[in-house]
């Protein structure tokens, strides 16, 4: 039977009470949300902090918002809430592309958006979506708020822009201009239902009104690009017609510039292969999504 | 540390360690053991209780975590007039061999029964995905949840005539 090491565990009722625990406590101390990517690590004895400090019960920290320029998602969102939450769908039907490939319904009951972008595994669904959208995360501290885009967020596997004294308060995603075709899209390629992907990639496209890119998001997940994003691929379609010519160029250049590891889930070779087809069939599914063909 | 968790309804009281999971809480100090536990890599979805109305691992959630929540296990599904349709359903339909995942996989049929009366094959499949059967009796699982969804909308038209 595999329990954590001894820790002593305290519940924050607000913000600024996890905060004021995180600097009292310093780095032995440690923030949990679903914990389940924390607890299993705990178990293992891969993180072994002193002090838990509970924020499921932070009110400012739920939450699904969106305005007419954005979609907020507080961190303590639980994916399960975001699966079931319509209008992310109709606005960012990439999330719940995403959403409903990750793990099994009883951890995305559990499970939360702000611990999967703050785990930053280099397979989290999350991570490659949320970049893809060009998502800003709202990051509070001792000093207070401050706002980092998501790409600059992942700072290696494992790393993010939130300091140890530091916590995720939500991200949000911007929707563009009303008016203006937009459409995005999500696939994952996996050995079993529930599993972590081999590979995975996002697309998130907005058409200018004569029918070009107006403006392009690739994400692609467990498939060693930096940041999350396929940004050679991007700069290949902006500015273009989306013709199946253009879209393959993509495909090839997410391909090219990505740095998959070989690892039980597959060989190098085969998860470049992945990395261009599943971008040429989000762009396509998110073209299709837009209108555009 | 002193946590309170209602279980089942009744509320109980336990001075626990903090790394102490839910599943041990309910299985080794309230002697709930129809709450089963069967990894620790959180896959197999044996230990599935209820926690606030919905179905999780409990052996990935801290006991302390619980303190002031609501569990409810397989012991609570039983109701004042006898079984709950999903166990009768699983009795009828041979959805159990040798038991080890049933309590998990009645949990998590009776969330699904209660969020979508009238489910698909793919979405039974899909709410049970988290769950591992080791005697591999998956088909009889599915066909019992589907048992139970016609037999609670056929009890719900009688009422409603
Ligand atoms: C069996 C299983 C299968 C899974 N499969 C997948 C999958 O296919 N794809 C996928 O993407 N994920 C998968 N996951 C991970 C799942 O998405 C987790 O929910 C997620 O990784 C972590 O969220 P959490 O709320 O549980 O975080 P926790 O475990 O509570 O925390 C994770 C880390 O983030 C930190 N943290 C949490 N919240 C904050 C915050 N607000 N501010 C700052 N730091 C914070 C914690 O300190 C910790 O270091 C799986 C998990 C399990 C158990
Ligand atoms: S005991 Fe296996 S998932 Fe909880
Ligand atoms: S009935 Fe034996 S594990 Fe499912």
């Amino acid at each position: 039977m595999q329990l954590p090491a001894h820790f002593e565990y305290q519940r924050a009722r607000s913000v600024e009470h996890a905060l004021a625990l995180l600097s009292r406590h310093g780095p032995e101390a440690r923030l949990i949300a679903g914990g389940h990517s924390l607890i299993p690590m705990m178990k293992l004895r891969l993180a072994q902090p002193e002090l838990l400090i509970d924020i499921n019960e932070v009110p400012e920290l739920g939450g699904i918002e969106i305005t007419e320029d954005e979609i907020r998602i507080g961190a303590l969102v639980r994916h399960t809430q975001l699966l079931d939450c319509a209008e992310v769908g109709r606005s960012a039907p990439m999330l719940h592309d995403a959403e409903r490939v990750i793990a099994d319904p009883l951890v995305r009951n559990r499970g939360t958006v702000g611990g999967s972008v703050c785990q930053a595994d280099p397979s989290e669904d999350l991570s490659g979506a949320f970049s893809a959208l060009r998502a800003v995360a709202d990051i509070a501290g001792p000093a207070g708020e401050r706002t980092v885009p998501m790409r600059g967020f992942f700072h290696g596997p494992y790393q993010t822009a939130v300091g140890p004294d530091e916590l995720l308060l939500r991200l949000r995603v911007p929707l563009p201009a009303p008016g203006l075709r937009t459409g995005s899209a999500y696939r994952k390629v996996s050995r079993r239902a529930g599993d972590w992907a081999v590979g995975a990639a996002g697309a998130a496209v907005t058409l200018a009104p004569d029918g070009t890119v107006a403006e392009v998001g690739i994400g692609l997940t467990a498939l060693g690009a930096r940041e999350f994003v396929a940004t050679e691929a991007e700069d290949l379609l902006r500015g273009q017609r989306p013709t199946p010519e253009a879209i393959d160029a993509a495909g090839r250049a997410a391909a090219q510039h990505c740095e998959p590891v070989a690892d039980q889930r597959g060989p190098v070779e085969y998860k470049r292969h992945l990395a261009g087809e599943l971008t040429r069939r989000v762009l396509r599914d998110a073209l299709a999504r837009a209108g555009g063909r | 540390m002193e946590i309170t968790v209602t279980v089942n309804g009744r509320t109980r009281t336990r001075d626990v360690e903090p790394r102490l999971l839910l599943v041990h809480l309910l299985r080794d100090e309230l002697r709930l053991t129809g709450t089963h536990w069967g990894c620790d890599t959180s896959n197999c979805g044996a230990c599935a209780v209820w926690l606030d109305g919905v179905p999780v691992k409990s052996c990935t959630v801290l006991a302390v975590m619980a303190d002031g929540h609501e569990i409810r296990t397989v012991e609570g599904l039983e109701g004042p007039h006898g079984l709950d349709q999903i166990q009768i359903s699983f009795v009828q339909c041979h959805g159990l061999q040798c038991g080890f995942c049933t309590p998990g996989m009645l949990m998590t049929a009776r969330w699904l029964l209660d969020r979508v009366p009238d489910p698909t094959d793919e979405q039974i499949r899909e709410a049970i995905s988290g769950q591992t059967c080791r005697c591999t009796g998956y088909e009889n699982i599915v066909r019992a949840i589907r048992h139970a969804a016609a037999a609670e909308r056929d009890a719900a038209e009688r009422g409603a005539r």
